[in-house]
């Protein structure tokens, strides 16, 4: 059995944590409270959001702490969903293209195919 | 006798730093995860099949948001409250991402505890997070109760686009489903704590392996996997 090797840290480094993640919860929040549009919205929530993410994964859950092998095993997989991701937008701009064409207004209603 | 072949990072365990090291123990005797136990190895492997599963959720939604034609709902409208005489804009979904998060600090905290024996801090602290937990759990039942007053469905609603209700509805009703688990799995790792079953090695349900403070520290990985998701959640559901 693997030998247990206890993740022990003085408790400062989670307190820090914890009112880092406070100011950056906050901080996402008046984005929103202050109206931000635009590209300057959607860069600060997603900046706000990989840091948010990465103080959990890397010093709440000992990410940090582990040995590489670990750390490649999880975080390498979900990269695959970067494919996804670009496959939806692609397919939801064209059906966005699609729907405004054929039944937005003025479109002009398609005439159904003769029968033979 | 025939002695085992010892690869070269099975001397040390000092954590490789590099790519040559994640080769070795991958391609070492035995075990690839060297000093993670096996619990929290398959805590892990878990968590990233969940990953994938959120994942999907969430593309969903932005596919289902990409191709509407219709205005999508504003949620910052949505989710504002009233309080005080003021309409304060998303303020609920504030709070909750404030609940979760202070939950995840006394969840961190119990482990730090529970790895040095303090039963009682332990306790106590798991006990708060689970508190935390189903107080989130509270004040999303209560937003959902909101909303379908309001008249939103699956298939529709007065705001905008039908889409609304079925990603909000799916996205945010998986995620409080792992909450709650979360909480019935944390007041069961509290009383294990309280009763001493980690110190005395007790064996736990459905199993003969011996009881230890490790169980904390997994629970405590899906605890914190939950909030992660829930940065997520927020970030693109709610404030995009």
């Amino acid at each position: 059995m693997a030998h247990a090797q206890g993740q022990q840290h003085p408790i400062g480094v989670y307190l820090k944590i914890w009112g880092l993640l406070f100011v950056l919860s906050a901080a996402s929040y008046l984005v929103d409270y202050f109206h931000f549009q635009g590209y300057l919205r959607w860069t600060l929530i997603l900046v706000f959001m990989f840091l948010k993410a990465g103080l959990i994964v890397a010093v709440f859950m000992h990410m940090m702490w582990e040995r590489m092998a670990l750390v490649y095993a999880i975080l390498v997989p979900p990269l695959l969903l970067i494919v996804l991701l670009g496959i939806g937008a692609f397919e939801a701009d064209y059906t966005f293209f699609t729907r405004g064409k054929f039944f937005g207004p003025g479109s002009v209603p398609v005439a159904p195919a003769p029968h033979r | 006798m025939t002695q085992p072949v010892m690869t070269s990072s099975a001397g040390s365990l000092a954590p490789p730093a590099s790519l040559h090291g994640v080769v070795a123990d991958w391609s070492s005797d035995q075990r690839a995860f060297k000093t993670a136990p096996w619990g929290k190895a398959m805590m892990w492997i878990f968590l990233l099949s969940d990953t994938f599963i959120f994942s999907c959720f969430l593309i969903s939604y932005m596919w289902v948001r990409m191709s509407t034609t219709e205005p999508w709902p504003n949620p910052s409208e949505v989710f504002a409250l009233t309080l005080f005489g003021k309409n304060i804009p998303l303020i609920l979904i504030a709070i909750m991402t404030f609940v979760l998060i202070s939950s995840s600090g006394t969840m961190a905290m119990a482990v730090k505890f529970g790895y040095e024996k303090n039963r009682k801090m332990t306790f106590i602290l798991l006990l708060i997070t689970a508190l935390l937990g189903a107080t989130f759990v509270g004040m999303q039942a209560f937003e959902w109760t909101k909303l379908i007053g309001e008249g939103v469905r699956p298939w529709g609603n007065p705001m905008g686009a039908a889409q609304f209700g079925a990603s909000f509805f799916m996205i945010t009703g998986f995620h409080g489903t792992h909450v709650s688990i979360g909480v019935i799995f944390l007041i069961i790792v509290a009383i294990k704590v309280l009763r001493g079953d980690l110190d005395h090695e007790r064996p736990g349900f459905l199993t003969g392996r011996k009881g230890n403070y490790e169980i904390v520290e997994t629970m405590g990985l899906y605890w914190h996997f939950v909030d992660l998701v829930w940065v997520f959640i927020f970030a693109f559901f709610y404030l995009w």
